[in-house]
């Protein structure tokens, strides 16, 4: 089974991944899949870069799992999708999944991401260890509303 | 200047553990070599031709002297016991040893500095006028503004890994001294009908392959929406600017693409969602922004008086005189001068400054400034707040040490990025072109003749020597492997900004002080009275230059 960091700790993966055919309700969705399904509820559904979430919005309150794919670390619209959604109350989990750094995590946090699938399964341990590589920031964020100008004594 | 509370300092502490801890996998092969790199640019550090090089961010160009200190330990102890004040107002190292700059790192955090987003595809240092709080011509100190916008934006979770690089300059001046048209978010402070202050903000300049002059997106915003109306245009940027070629990612080609009135109001549309949320600006955030850019305790002199032993003085030491007509400037306060500390002596490379020199400058800050040095676009230092009864004393240290050619704007305080002797992305080198230029040129009279003339070189189109907005473009080529300079002329950075015009062919290095003196020739030839160099060429055109320069020899 593959695994990921879910809830700050390395879990075993309760979906199967996007694939083009064939895929099943036990699988996350291709974005085209997904816009095909009548009935939504309960699906899970991963966008890739290009793909931004607008479709998604009207029935946020349905799905439990949004994966937002990094196919390129480089490639950084992933970080506004994931924003976007939580500020528009998605509320389900946000995986970001692909080629993620672990460098990259408190960013991917902050964005509000609360699982993370590393293309690269040997390197959970360092991802789990880069979730605690800041503890204070000035900017806004999902994890923390208020910015740092607002919290300073 | 901005001091950091324990904040701000735990926030540059972990980023340094953070760098620590990359160079560290890096070097153990845990990071591939294209996975570091973008790490390391959104740290300053570049692998060059011949060695890293490190860019230390200098926030709005403010430096304080135990900065400067600490600067000059720090090219003794790690480098060549020099360093480099570049075009965007930091500081660059040139020979630093990557397993060595995350110590390099802990020791500018220990003063309050940091080299956190000086490269990369992410938000750059925010550059602003070098005179300002001093300049008899501003409406508005921008450095308040900088430094809410530098915390805005250090480490953004968002904009950390956007299309390109995105740079973002204040200014609150009626000349623009902070070049905000070419930039991809320029922020103008100005007055409303009704007289209160907001911010103008611009969109879509950048020089680079394609040089194009920022658009106004918004006429006036009250000043508490400038965090979320700059996170509306960075976010339809970061989701739309396009990643497929990165010759065209740059927000200004977006901003073409869309039409400036669609992206205006894509830009509006997702300001929409963020109005007014958390992130609008409080005004006891802007107060306490504005407190650490108070006026310093300046004694109350009588302006005219020591105006005209400032003359007598000048009169006695002509070479004085000089030096205060064209590198200082008159200050808003009576009786001060604002100094421009020239990095543009000839055989030097523009902007090159020993530690010797840094340790002096500080000095001569803690002595004659209130301890505070300004970097400056232009590749020079200032010291803004000089007693006029004490420039006799600081020019006579800063002569003694190389500082003081009287050449500020003049055609030899030349723009130069350090091109093919360093930068591995060089088509060109520009800094033997620089110095050929300065050598020729050395003539002092012959270069007040010529008035203001801004003489820009680029080692290749990145333009980090900015040379589409001199008045005097010089920019390197490759020609099948051989180097070559293209020619340039008529581009302002002012706010009357325009893009140079390419003269025609190419010319070969030794060919171009020449080329120069051609030019110069043809706007002695052609000039009114008055007129600076560009306002000649905006009369008459290029073509006069063109036949001349291009003649053939009888």
């Amino acid at each position: 089974m593959p695994r990921l960091i879910k809830h700050g700790a390395i879990v075993e993966d309760d979906w199967l991944p996007a694939q083009e055919d064939g895929a099943g309700d036990a699988h996350i969705l291709t974005l085209e899949q997904w816009t095909q399904r009548a009935d939504k509820q309960g699906l899970a559904v991963q966008l890739e870069p290009g793909q931004a979430p607008s479709p998604l919005f009207d029935v946020l309150q349905e799905i439990p799992l949004v994966a937002i794919n990094f196919p390129v670390f480089t490639d950084g619209r992933g970080f506004s999708y994931g924003r976007e959604l939580r500020e528009r109350g998605f509320a389900g989990e946000l995986r970001a999944c692909g080629h993620i750094l672990p460098d990259q995590m408190t960013y991917l946090r902050r964005c509000g991401f609360d699982a993370f699938q590393l293309a690269d399964e040997s390197r959970l341990e360092e991802a789990l260890a880069g979730l605690a590589d800041f503890d204070e920031y000035y900017q806004a964020s999902i994890d923390q509303p208020l910015p740092l100008f607002r919290r300073r004594g | 200047m901005y001091v950091y509370d324990e904040y701000d300092q735990r926030i540059v502490d972990q980023r340094v553990t953070q760098f620590r801890g990359q160079t560290e996998r890096f070097l153990a092969g845990k990071l591939t070599e294209a996975e570091f790199l973008p790490l390391r640019l959104q740290n300053g550090l570049y692998i060059q031709r011949l060695a890293p090089m490190l860019r230390i961010a200098v926030p709005y160009g403010l430096l304080s002297s135990n900065k400067l200190r600490k600067l000059a330990h720090i090219t003794r102890v790690y480098d060549k016991g020099y360093a480099h004040v570049s075009t965007r107002q930091n500081i660059q190292l040139n020979w630093p040893r990557l397993e060595e700059v995350p110590d390099i790192l802990a020791d500018l955090a220990s003063v309050q500095m940091h080299a956190i987003q000086t490269s990369g595809n992410c938000i750059r240092n925010t550059t602003t006028d070098q005179y300002a709080g001093v300049a008899t011509d501003e409406l508005e100190d921008p450095r308040p503004y900088c430094e809410i916008i530098r915390q805005w934006s250090t480490l953004h979770p968002e904009f950390a890994f956007l299309p390109r690089k995105f740079k973002i300059a204040v200014c609150g001046t009626t000349e623009d001294r902070a070049a905000i048209y070419a930039h991809d978010i320029g922020v103008e402070l100005v007055a409303n009908a009704s007289g209160e202050i907001g911010c103008k903000i611009l969109a879509g300049g950048g020089l680079g392959r394609t040089p194009v002059i920022g658009a106004v997106i918004c006429e006036w915003l009250d000043k508490k929406h400038l965090l979320t109306y700059l996170e509306a245009i960075l976010r339809v940027y970061n989701q739309n600017g396009r990643r497929d070629n990165k010759f065209k990612a740059r927000i200004k080609i977006l901003v073409k693409a869309m039409g400036v009135d669609a992206f205006r109001e894509a830009v509006e549309q997702e300001w929409a969602a963020l109005k007014d949320g958390p992130s609008t600006l409080t005004e006891q955030e802007i107060e306490r922004a504005k407190s650490f850019f108070t006026d310093p305790p300046y004694v109350a002199l009588d302006g005219d008086a020591a105006g005209e032993s400032l003359r007598l003085q000048g009169e006695q030491d002509p070479i004085f005189g000089n030096w205060v007509r064209r590198n200082t400037l008159e200050h808003r306060v009576p009786g001060y001068r604002i100094v421009n500390v020239s990095l543009k002596a000839t055989g030097f490379a523009p902007g090159d400054i020993t530690d010797s020199q840094l340790d002096l400058v500080a000095e001569l800050a803690d002595l004659y400034s209130f301890g505070e040095v300004r970097t400056t676009h232009q590749q020079n230092l200032v010291l803004a707040d000089v007693q006029a009864d004490q420039l006799y004393a600081l020019w006579q240290r800063l002569q003694a040490a190389g500082l003081a050619t009287p050449n500020h704007g003049y055609l030899t305080d030349i723009i130069c990025c350090p091109g093919g002797d360093y930068c591995s992305l060089a088509n060109a080198k520009s800094i033997p072109v620089a110095e050929a230029i300065q050598a020729r040129f050395d003539d002092l009279d012959y270069l007040y003749d010529l008035g203001p003339i801004e003489l820009n070189i680029s080692g290749c189109m990145n333009a980090c020597g900015h040379h589409h907005i001199g008045h005097i473009g010089i920019l390197g080529v490759d020609k099948k492997g051989q180097e070559f300079y293209q020619v340039c002329l008529g581009g302002s950075q002012a706010k009357d900004a325009s893009i140079g015009k390419i003269l025609g062919p190419s010319f070969s290095q030794e060919d171009m002080p020449g080329i120069i003196e051609r030019i110069l020739q043809t706007y002695l030839d052609l000039r009114d009275e008055e007129e600076t160099f560009l306002d000649t060429y905006r009369r008459v055109g290029i073509e006069p230059f063109k036949e001349r320069v291009y003649a053939k020899a009888d």
